[in-house]
């Protein structure tokens, strides 16, 4: 069995025929599920299937539908807030604590599984901790009111202009400490010989990190980037759990109306419009970058 | 690159010694409370406390009978500590007509959660190792389908995936709720494993090629042992991920797989007259302790293999 | 009506025997989870345990919206359950129409269902091309406002007797410090709490033009205009509500916090667990005390194919146990519902429940939104309303413009 594969020439079919066969799941899974379910979505997209998929063609009117829905377009406004807004604050506050981290610090562990450990928890306990807390009749709001400062509002749960933002102080809380793991090995993986030079030269702490440190850091940065940024379009279970979407439909956000659309109101072909455009939004940023980045030849 | 395993050394030795010592970077010697220092553990201890604040609410809230909790707030001690609401959680707690609540769920979770790590993780690693180094024509292509897959909302496949399942005749086993989860942790896995296995120095498997060792020997006898930190990963990623999920456990089982999130959800949802808080943080905490367990034991290896998994790539 | 009732008990108790010889398990899913349902349920399990076969209960929380999707993946999946709840009307249509679901057709003959199921829309509900596909197990209405008498006394006014007279007496408990009107932040809620305002304001005939014919131009009318005046009202009256589930918020009711609450007659389970009782502790109005007229909708039970012969045979004996008399009056009086026949005897029924059934015997019925509406335009409407409620923003004119839309491509 072994040894075949440095056997001079083989066809072209047989040649890594091991890898082959051992990345069948890979393939089926790539090929019959991501693939095969999106072309599936977007065909039935076209439909007006209800409950049940169903071959009747409308053309594009469930997506004219759907750009016409007030709640669609909040969906799409509430996600872009809260997809910079998390993209920005994970990156900073998770590279500031990684940065910290590396210090040379006392206690490194403790802190470590003090930021890390939101992480274990679900979604669903995530949203609810925070909902009590943000909750103005129990938490923040009126304990600060206790002490004495009896006008202090703060209820974002509960104000349609500011309730993403309650969304993204219990998002953050869950996700950096991933997001500071992951700096802080890129950190420890940085020659200390560079640091040396810098101080050598003379250049400021700040300096070093922004000008020298980042730019090496360039794979971390990627492998973070794809998880923040698929957690950002993935967002749900956290809306669900924190404010249902309200209030009324001032949290709402696209995976959320796709799945209302496909389910509770029994509207699957506006559910796979829905699904749809957020689809092509993720390829149209993702799919260049991605077979760029992980397309050429291994950069060892 | 063969200090990928050693990466966190030197962090390892910091302790005690720290201040004295002139770490790498060089910093000249300080005294405990210089400027910096202040600075450094004030921002930290100030972060936390953010992350604390939730874990103590939770913990103090499930210890505080019903009266104190409408009295009080959220963030004094429990005057009376009361266990009532723990043992509610693990064992009364009701759902419609069953009020056994989370020990139901608890084997369930466990029959769920282990097999989907184990196969889960055996099939991304290969897929990582065939990406990283016995690359075939279009391997690049179905990746990147992958990666994009990545960012596919799990509610979008949910009807894609029943009808594969129910074509298989799988649905509603244990079997195909192991696969769900087998294909939702691919695409991050394959990407951590892909970057773990490039990392590796690349002559030690041209040496096991030229020696005749063929895919699977080089997977099992060298790629496996150089390992263990990736692999320390991926099952944390996948504990936590599988243990957490509720949508996949209700919507692809039936009801005597259900894990222990659907008692969660149930407990947490059906209020009967006033919500009942303490039992609600006791159930939650409940429900994290797993993962939260996994943590804090494999917490110091999980940076280690992040950094092997990320960092290189 | 006693002969057939007789007639009915037989075919039950024949049924029995039969059922008991070949017990089977049977799993039931629904989302009665809220303490009142939960106990309503007890009932029925206890009634199907009886007859010697085992109730395995599929409950999951989180209302209907939770649920359903659960079920009906489970459904085409083909791993059903043996019995699962929905809303009667038109949310299992579908299922029905690509041949998933049972026909209980012989069951119904048998045991005569078309004479004992009042009102008979409930059953027409149930009806697909002539086959009986479900079980109505209660009748709700939606058309209810409760009240806390507690609540009017702090505030030092009288209860009132109509919706007007409430909002009037919004101020004075505004300054009491009490949220008049309870609405909590689920969409159906609001949602519903529109309907119910239109039938009480608009009336019963401008109801059935704008959900039964789906008539835009009414919807767009001054009638429906006068119905968003109302509902402008409840919304700066349910400022402050800050709850989430329907029963919190009447738990805001109950405990004295809010003045009064729009909900269905489901909500008097609560007050019933709470050990309240009606015209002492607390006061409904049907027809929010203007327009005495309530919904027929509900929930039923509906069967999906099954492979397995012993489970069918238990599907059958579970239905003929839901529509018997002793199980009807068992569950509807812990469930706060009415019974689906009329010929049982309510006399433990509350005085609420015996202004419902009065409203029932005279006729003042119409349909259900749910039995009228596809869940898609339903849906649509949830999205509006929860935004209108939530938004002070947003004019009632806007508000119409939008609803006379979704009512033009409505299904």
């Amino acid at each position: 069995m072994t040894g075949h594969a440095n056997a001079g020439r083989p066809n072209q079919l047989l040649r890594n025929l091991h890898s082959k066969i051992a990345s069948i799941p890979m393939i089926l899974t790539a090929v019959v599920i991501f693939l095969g379910g999106t072309l599936w979505t977007v065909f039935y997209s076209f439909t007006n299937s209800k409950l049940l998929p169903r071959l009747t063609f409308v053309g594009l009117d469930q997506y004219e539908r759907l750009w016409s829905a007030p709640r669609w377009l909040i969906s799409i406004q509430n996600l872009a807030i809260y997809g910079v807004f998390s993209l920005i604050f994970s990156l900073v506050i998770g590279f500031l604590l990684a940065a910290l981290m590396d210090q040379k610090i006392r206690f490194e562990n403790t802190f470590r599984t003090i930021f890390l450990y939101p992480f274990a928890l679900s979604f669903i306990v995530t949203g609810l901790v925070w909902q009590w807390i943000l909750n103005p009749e129990f938490g923040i709001q009126s304990v600060v009111r206790s002490l004495g400062w009896s006008t202090f509002t703060f209820d974002p749960l509960y104000n349609s202009d500011i309730v993403i933002y309650g969304i993204l102080i219990a998002a953050l809380w869950q996700g950096t400490g991933l997001v500071m793991c992951l700096m802080l090995a890129g950190l420890r993986g940085i020659d200390e010989d560079i640091w040396k030079a810098a101080r050598v030269d003379g250049i400021p702490m700040w300096k070093t990190y922004v000008l020298i440190i980042i730019p090496m850091m360039r794979a971390v940065f990627i492998t973070t980037l794809v998880i923040i940024a698929s957690g950002i379009v993935r967002v749900y279970d956290l809306v669900v759990a924190q404010t249902s979407g309200g209030p009324g439909i001032a949290s709402e956000v696209p995976a959320k109306y796709v799945y209302d659309y496909m389910f509770q109101a029994q509207n699957l072909g506006q559910g796979f419009a829905a699904s749809t455009m957020m689809l092509i939004t993720v390829a149209i940023i993702i799919v260049p970058w991605a077979y760029l980045e992980f397309g050429g030849r291994k950069r060892g | 690159m063969a200090e990928v395993v050693s990466l966190n050394n030197p962090s390892v030795k910091t302790g005690l010694s720290t201040k004295l010592a002139a770490g790498p970077r060089g910093k000249k010697p300080r005294p405990m409370f210089s400027p910096r220092n202040i600075m450094v553990y004030g921002a930290l201890i100030f972060a936390a406390a953010y992350y604390l604040l939730p874990l103590y609410v939770m913990v103090v809230t499930s210890l505080k009978g019903m009266p104190e909790i409408r009295l009080g707030n959220i963030f004094s001690p429990p005057l009376e500590i009361t266990f009532e609401p723990w043992v509610k959680a693990w064992s009364s707690a009701c759902t419609g007509l069953n009020c056994d609540g989370l020990s139901r769920g608890f084997w369930n979770s466990v029959r769920i959660t282990i097999p989907s790590t184990v196969v889960s993780i055996a099939i991304a690693s290969i897929n990582g190792y065939a990406l990283a180094n016995w690359r075939f024509k279009g391997a690049d292509l179905f990746f990147t389908i992958l990666i994009v897959g990545a960012f596919i909302p799990y509610q979008v496949m949910i009807y894609p995936i029943v009808i594969v399942l129910r074509e298989m005749g799988l649905y509603g086993s244990l079997t195909g709720l192991i696969i769900v989860h087998t294909i939702f942790g691919m695409p991050i896995l394959t990407l951590l494993f892909r970057n773990y296995f490039t990392s590796l120095p690349e002559e030690l498997f041209k040496a096991a090629r030229v020696d005749g060792a063929g895919f699977w020997t080089i997977y099992f006898k060298i790629m496996l042992p150089m390992s263990l930190p990736i692999f320390v990963v991926a099952m944390i990623l996948q504990v936590t991920g599988i243990w957490n999920d509720f949508l996949f456990g209700v919507v692809f089982t039936r009801p005597e797989y259900y894990p222990m999130t659907v008692q969660l959800n149930n407990i947490v949802n059906s209020v009967q007259g006033v919500k009942e808080y303490n039992v609600n943080m006791a159930a939650t905490i409940l429900t994290g302790a797993v993962p939260l367990i996994v943590y804090f034991v494999s917490g110091r290896l999980f940076v280690r293999g992040i950094a092997a998994g990320a960092v290189k790539g | 009506m006693k002969l057939r009732l007789l007639a009915a008990a037989l075919a039950a108790t024949v049924v029995l025997p039969f059922g008991a010889a070949n017990a089977a398990e049977l799993e039931v899913t629904h989302w009665w989870t809220s303490g009142g349902e939960a106990a309503a349920v007890a009932e029925l399990a206890k009634a199907f345990d009886a007859t010697g076969n085992k109730w395995v209960d599929g409950a999951i929380a989180g209302s209907g919206g939770t649920a359903r999707p659960i079920m009906v993946s489970r459904i085409t999946g083909g791993d059903p359950m043996g019995a699962t709840q929905f809303n009667h009307g038109r949310q299992a249509e579908e299922l029905v129409q690509s041949g998933l679901m049972r026909d209980l057709t012989d069951v119904a003959t048998r045991e005569h269902w078309k004479d004992i199921i009042k009102p008979s829309s409930l059953l027409d509900s149930c009806t697909i091309d002539g086959k009986i596909y479900c079980a109505p197990v209660n009748i709700h209405s939606w058309q209810w406002l409760w009240l806390s008498n507690a609540a009017f006394k702090t505030a030092g006014v009288e209860v009132p007797k109509n919706w007007d007279e409430f909002v009037a007496a919004a101020p004075a408990l505004e300054k009491a410090g009490i949220v008049p009107l309870a609405v909590g932040g689920q969409p159906w809620q609001s949602a519903g709490a529109f309907d119910v305002l239109m039938v009480a304001i608009a009336g019963k005939d401008v109801f059935n033009k704008v959900f039964g014919d789906k008539d835009a131009e009414v919807a767009a009318g001054p009638d429906i205009a006068k119905v968003f005046k109302a509902a402008d009202d409840a919304r700066k009256m349910s400022k402050g509500s800050n709850v989430q589930d329907w029963n919190q918020a009447t738990n805001l009711v109950i405990t004295g916090k809010a003045g009064g609450q729009i909900m269905g007659d489901w909500a008097q389970g609560e007050f019933q667990l709470a050990g309240q009782k009606a015209g002492t502790d607390y006061t409904c109005l049907p027809g929010l005390g203007v327009n005495e007229i309530i919904s027929t909708g509900g929930d039923a039970f509906y069967f999906p194919l099954l492979k397995d012969e012993e489970k069918s045979k238990a599907q059958e004996v579970l239905a003929s146990t839901l529509i018997n008399p002793t199980t009807q009056v068992a569950f509807n009086l812990k469930k706060g519902s009415l019974p689906v026949r009329g010929d049982v005897d309510l006399a433990a029924a509350n005085d609420c429940m015996k202004k419902g059934l009065e409203i029932l015997a005279k006729g003042n019925v119409i349909q259900g939104t749910d039995q009228l509406l596809s869940a898609d335009s339903q849906k649509q409407k949830e999205d509006l309303f929860s935004e209108f409620f939530a938004t002070p923003t947003m004019t009632p004119e806007d508000a119409q413009k939008r609803f006379a839309e979704i009512i033009a491509s409505a299904d």
